[in-house]
């Protein structure tokens, strides 16, 4: 990007989602879950695409921020927004926690083993959610109402999970361009090297990850609120939605690039939202057959594909 | 929740009754849990669709049933229409991520089974199947123990197909071809097998087992389109527990995991039988991971 700077695509963004839902009012839930989106992508491209630990586990964190901030604004009898912000804080604490303890659990497993493994810790946290009665079993959480008029209520959201996004986005382009943000491509481009270089490797990895815990979990409790209802396994826990979308948005974008996880999210999202309705039931069936279409065929990415062509071309 | 615990040590005859009823559900896992270990070995793949197989194998049975045949004839239907499944997915999608990165296939698998998962609730519907195969239950002392006949006839038909195929590995051509390609694909090129085709067998073969498990699944148990991601998890645990190359490994741990499962359904509740078997499985590898660690160390 040599002419067109980040910082001017950055600004278009802002400005679109500032003034976005502002504009065209019955699209505001649309760019909400579109920010939503991207922070997934982001998150898992920090371990998934920078480290190259292909975790399917990552929806735990978001899980964890949307039972935290639904348990809190249930049990502590605070007004709205303060009892938004405990939960929020609450969730994030805990899932920063979780990903220091899952992390030094579960990081030092190596490859398939490491995929299999976090798959497994995704369906398990949904199926112990499904079936404890504290946070409502099988029959999920309902949040507590927006206090405010119905359409503020809607802007407040999307703006704050944009505001989440944009952090995400800021920080990871500030992480990928420090000395730990090379720590982590040494890490996935050859362990043993990079650990016999004496790089601590568990304990970069288990930041990174606190890094993807504390944003997921951030938009977790936002998300919650905004759909005002948390099922177990079909919202918080949603391997088979949101955890395989976020693998899927990293790839479809180009993995390990900083704008591949971003714009994967925004093809992704539009795509689903034009063609989806259209598809009348099999949708689920779709997501199968797209996982496969775009990991057999298009492993490289939109990012990854541009700069093959780039290449092509100069070469010419 | 530990009342039932405290009832496992104070009547041992229903303890007894619990473990022989997984001991005998786990010989089903033994079977899909071999096919894993199979296309492992052979094709390097986690084949994260092996449940979804399983699943398909049983409804196969199940229409099989409905039409009027006999729910035993269904064990070698399901088999044989599986193994053409099998070979299908292969050419299909498998032989063009046999060579890449290995989260490449489990991926792909991740995706074909969401497919196969989604199609099946949509052809078959969400809802619990089973088969009654007709064969009433057989009690012991006093009535303490009892066990559905079909599930010992599941079991004994388990181990002969364990049985059949171990000697189909060792005696058979093909046989002989798989293991040679499982050891070294490059080798066996240059000797004049054609591993592509030993490939689209072994996938195929892999298939026909989950099939014939799934037969015997929805007779002895149940089947849901959503069941299959519990037998893909089940059949990793064995294969990591047991070792890629060990069938008796794998059947001993396949039978071990049905006896503790179902004990552990019993203590926790049914509602965290799912839960268990995940869990188990993550701290199955990060125990693994502890003692490859310890390992390491002593290299040092």
């Amino acid at each position: 990007m040599s002419r067109l700077s980040d910082w001017h695509i950055m600004g278009a963004l802002a400005l679109t989602g500032i003034a976005g839902p502002l504009l065209f009012p019955a699209f505001a839930a649309q760019f909400a879950f579109l920010w939503l989106m991207v922070t997934f992508a982001l998150t898992w491209d920090i371990l998934g695409g920078r480290m190259g630990y292909n975790s399917f586990g990552n929806i735990v964190f978001f899980g964890i921020g949307c039972y935290a901030a639904a348990v809190i604004q249930r049990d502590m009898g605070l007004p709205y927004f303060e009892g938004l912000a405990l939960g929020l804080a609450a969730g994030v604490v805990l899932a920063v926690l979780a990903a220091v303890l899952l992390g030094s659990a579960l990081l030092g497993i190596r490859g398939h083993y490491f995929a299999i493994a976090t798959l497994g810790l995704a369906v398990a946290s949904g199926e112990i959610a499904a079936g404890w009665r504290y946070v409502g079993a099988g029959s999920g959480m309902a949040l507590p109402l927006y206090p405010g008029a119905l359409g503020e209520r809607e802007l407040f959201f999307t703006w704050s999970l944009l505001a989440v996004a944009a952090l995400c986005f800021l920080f990871c382009r500030f992480l990928y361009s420090t000395r730990f943000g090379l720590a982590l491509n040494a890490i996935r481009d050859d362990h043993d090297k990079a650990d016999a270089m004496g790089l601590r490797t568990t304990p970069i990895k288990i930041f990174a990850w606190c890094v993807s815990a504390f944003f997921l979990a951030l938009s977790g409790g936002l998300a919650a609120n905004m759909i005002g209802f948390i099922d177990p396994r079909d919202v918080a826990f949603a391997g088979a939605t949101f955890g395989v979308w976020m693998v899927l948005m990293a790839i479809l974008g180009g993995k390990g690039t900083l704008w591949g996880p971003v714009l994967g999210a925004i093809v992704f999202h539009i795509t689903q939202e034009i063609f989806w309705t259209y598809l009348l039931g099999w949708q689920r069936v779709a997501l199968g057959a797209l996982i496969v279409v775009i990991v057999v065929f298009f492993p490289q990415g939109i990012m990854g594909w541009w700069a093959e062509w780039r290449a092509r071309r100069e070469a010419a | 929740m530990f009342d039932n615990l405290q009832l496992l040590i104070e009547f041992p005859a229903v303890t007894l009754d619990v473990v022989l009823n997984g001991l005998l559900i786990g010989a089903i896992f033994a079977l899909a849990a071999y096919g894993m270990a199979l296309v492992w070995g052979v094709l390097n793949i986690v084949n994260v669709v092996q449940g979804e197989l399983v699943v398909l194998g049983g409804y196969i049975t199940f229409v099989a049933v409905q039409w009027g045949l006999p729910p035993l004839l269904g064990l070698p239907l399901s088999a044989v229409v599986m193994y053409g499944v099998g070979w299908l997915i292969y050419r299909g999608v498998i032989f063009r991520v046999v060579d890449r990165d290995i989260f490449i296939s489990i991926l792909a698998t991740f995706g074909l089974s969401i497919l196969i998962q989604q199609l099946a609730n949509l052809v078959f519907g969400a809802e619990v199947r089973s088969v009654d195969a007709g064969f009433g239950s057989l009690h012991f002392l006093d009535g303490m123990v009892s066990l559905a006949a079909v599930k010992i006839a599941a079991f004994v038909l388990a181990l002969g197909a364990g049985a059949a195929l171990w000697f189909f590995l060792r005696k058979a051509r093909l046989g002989q071809a798989i293991r040679a390609t499982a050891q070294n694909p490059r080798a066996a090129r240059i000797l004049g097998i054609d591993t592509d085709r030993v490939f689209a067998a072994t996938y195929g073969l892999n298939a026909a087992l989950c099939g014939a498990a799934g037969s015997l699944a929805v007779m002895a148990w149940t089947i849901q389109p959503y069941m299959g991601l519990p037998y893909t998890i089940r059949s990793f645990m064995v294969v990591v527990v047991a070792g890629v190359g060990n069938v008796g490994g794998v059947v001993a741990a396949a039978l071990g995991l049905g006896a503790l499962e179902n004990v552990a359904g019993f203590v926790l509740g049914v509602e965290f039988q799912i839960a268990f078997v995940f869990a188990l499985m993550v701290l199955i590898l990060v125990w693994r991971n502890i003692r490859a660690a310890r390992q390491r160390s002593y290299l040092e």
